[in-house]
């Protein structure tokens, strides 16, 4: 019995060393890419601890002049913070309702149209790209950070309905009853009783919807041209098909554009499971 | 949104019924209804009338974004698709892209899953590890691979001459026969964190009092993975399938963040096979006809898992 814990001990520590390398490996390596001078980073064979830091990437993104590398990223990363907050934050007050009607009331189609939902998230972007293209450019959202908010709300929404109406579901309704009973409106027991025991699920739909704005391309890439709306994987992109040969600099970037995404997904990490665990059973 | 007058007046002639169930549901109706109006109109409001329009335009010939004259062409431009030599190659690397990854998502997301739930020291440092590469995002991901894979100064090349595997660098996106793989490695390496989450929320739904009394009937681990924690993830292994079945078939970022469908076509799946038919050839009319073939392919795929996945009982619906 005690070799058998210890051969365990022994296995799951070594899982979690070589996944833990396997998963920083290729991460560390970009970060420090993005501070390695650029001959140490082209040298073979290839020196992976440099002798000198090199700031000169982070300089020229964060103090760069206009029409620089600089200016359209902080243009972009402006755009890609309020789009992201915006959507997400739409996203939660829609869904919440939605999802509040899905796991506590009866009514007709309901099946159908949480199904239509879902069906929702099969229709590849590319599908709806051209029509929605020439409505933006005839209502003038084109180009425009709301135009991207409307397209990337129609996303993000199905997902936070799905993740929260299956949480609300799992909170006993009793709780519900018993303020209802004491006059308190739908509305009222949803707002008083079912979303503060609805914590861990309200944090986990925040950071998928979080990650799914934040990450959404295709969109931007077609609806966005110019820094008044470009978000930053467009930039990013943009970056590494233009600077091939200067990898710090891509580096640098794409380590800044990842950092507001990788802070949410730290900081709500160990709301995920609970807020997964019941989602994970969906229609 | 025509529903409105029909719930409301719905509402108002059940008050006269003295059945009192049957008001109850009509008015949860009603209040359903305002619920969902905002969902609706954000998810529906917006992809409705593109989907019919793509739908239209797709049965009509339109070659260029200014094109004066488009014939109405029926169902040629899918016959058209359906015969293209591109189509079916772009489909088959879909389909090699899909399996290769998901099954790769799975099992690695299997192991990972697996030692998230076990107990040991710095549990939560593994789980902010484990985080970084679903928080990075797509196109981060991708540019950081292609940097990675890089044929000049790319790390992986200098690791395996190092490690003395291999004695020149190899060009690993450059390469018609690499390619393909090295775009599945990027996103085996960002997805199996999230597939593992999935996972691991179904392990810790099994109740501890089926491994206790595994222990006491002396089942070995293999025996235990097998009868209990495989049939109690069922569930969320169907999800996990259904939802990068899907993602998968609809690729198109990373690959064109990593490879723009190149070299010689070699990463071109069907998403971005459909995205250079309409918008670099300007063929709108056969574009749309094949996002609606893809559209119809993931219908087709997740009908077959859904009626899987129906099977266990616990679904929503």
């Amino acid at each position: 019995m005690k070799t058998r814990r210890r051969r365990y001990t022994v296995l799951v520590y070594t899982g979690v060393t070589v996944v833990s390398a396997v998963i920083l490996a290729p991460f560390l390596w970009m970060v420090l890419a993005s501070v390695t001078p650029q001959r140490i980073l082209i040298a073979r064979p290839l020196r992976w601890i440099p002798d000198q830091l090199d700031w000169s990437r982070y300089e020229q993104i964060f103090r760069g002049g206009a029409r620089s590398v600089g200016e359209t990223f902080r243009a972009a990363m402006v755009n890609s913070l309020v789009v992201a907050s915006v959507t997400v934050a739409l996203a939660m007050v829609v869904g919440t309702l939605g999802a509040y009607a899905f796991a506590r009331l009866r009514f007709r189609f309901r099946g159908g149209v949480l199904m239509l939902f879902l069906a929702s998230y099969m229709l590849p972007q590319i599908a709806l790209l051209i029509p929605l293209y020439l409505i933006l450019s005839s209502v003038g959202l084109l180009d425009n950070r709301l135009g991207l908010i409307l397209v990337d709300l129609a996303l993000v929404v199905p997902f936070v309905l799905w993740i929260l109406s299956n949480y609300f579901l799992t909170i006993p309704e009793e709780l519900e009853d018993a303020a209802r009973v004491d006059g308190t409106t739908r509305l009222g027991a949803l707002w008083r009783i079912v979303l503060p025991s609805a914590r861990p699920g309200l944090f986990a739909a925040i950071m998928f919807a979080f990650l799914l704005a934040w990450d959404e391309f295709m969109y931007a890439l077609i609806f966005t041209s110019t820094n008044a709306s470009k978000t930053l994987p467009v930039a990013i992109s943009e970056f590494s098909g233009r600077y091939t040969t200067d990898f710090g600099l891509v580096a640098a970037g794409g380590f800044l554009a990842a950092l507001p995404a990788l802070v949410v997904a730290i900081a709500f990490q160990r709301y995920v499971v609970s807020g997964l665990s019941t989602g994970a059973v969906k229609g | 949104m025509t529903t409105t007058p029909d719930t409301a007046t719905g509402t108002a002639r059940a008050t006269e019924y003295p059945l009192r169930r049957k008001k109850l549901r009509h008015s949860q109706g009603f209040l359903a209804f305002w619920l969902l109006a905002p969902a609706l109109l954000a998810v529906f409001g917006v992809i409705i009338y593109p989907t019919l329009r793509t739908l239209l335009i797709s049965f009509f010939q339109v070659d260029s974004a200014l094109a004066t004259s488009t014939p109405f062409v029926g169902l040629r431009n899918y016959v058209d698709v359906l015969t293209a030599h591109g189509f079916w190659s772009a489909a088959g690397r879909t389909l090699y892209f899909t399996v290769v990854s998901t099954s790769f998502e799975l099992v690695l997301g299997l192991v990972v899953a697996g030692l998230l739930n076990a107990r040991f020291r710095g549990r939560w440092l593994f789980r902010t590890i484990v985080v970084i590469p679903w928080a990075l995002p797509t196109i981060v991901n991708a540019a950081m691979w292609k940097g990675i894979f890089n044929a000049q100064y790319g790390s992986l090349n200098a690791l395996l001459t190092q490690l003395h595997l291999i004695r020149d660098y190899h060009e690993w996106l450059g390469d018609p026969n690499t390619a393909l793989n090295m775009v599945i490695l990027a996103d085996v390496w960002k997805m199996t964190p999230l597939v593992a989450f999935f996972l691991l929320a179904g392990l810790t739904s099994i109740p501890t009092e089926l491994y206790e009394a595994a222990r006491i009937d002396r089942a070995s681990w293999p025996q235990v993975f097998r009868s209990i924690v495989l049939p109690m993830l069922v569930p969320s292994i169907s999800i996990v399938l259904v939802l990068r079945t899907i993602d998968a078939f609809k690729v198109f970022d990373i690959i064109y963040a990593m490879t723009r469908g190149g070299p010689v076509n070699s990463t071109q799946t069907i998403a971005f096979y459909a995205y250079t038919t309409a918008f670099s050839d300007q063929q709108f009319g056969l574009g749309s006809a094949l996002s609606y073939v893809i559209v119809l392919a993931i219908l087709g795929l997740t009908t077959i898992y859904l009626r899987l996945l129906r099977r266990s009982e616990m679904s929503l619906l």
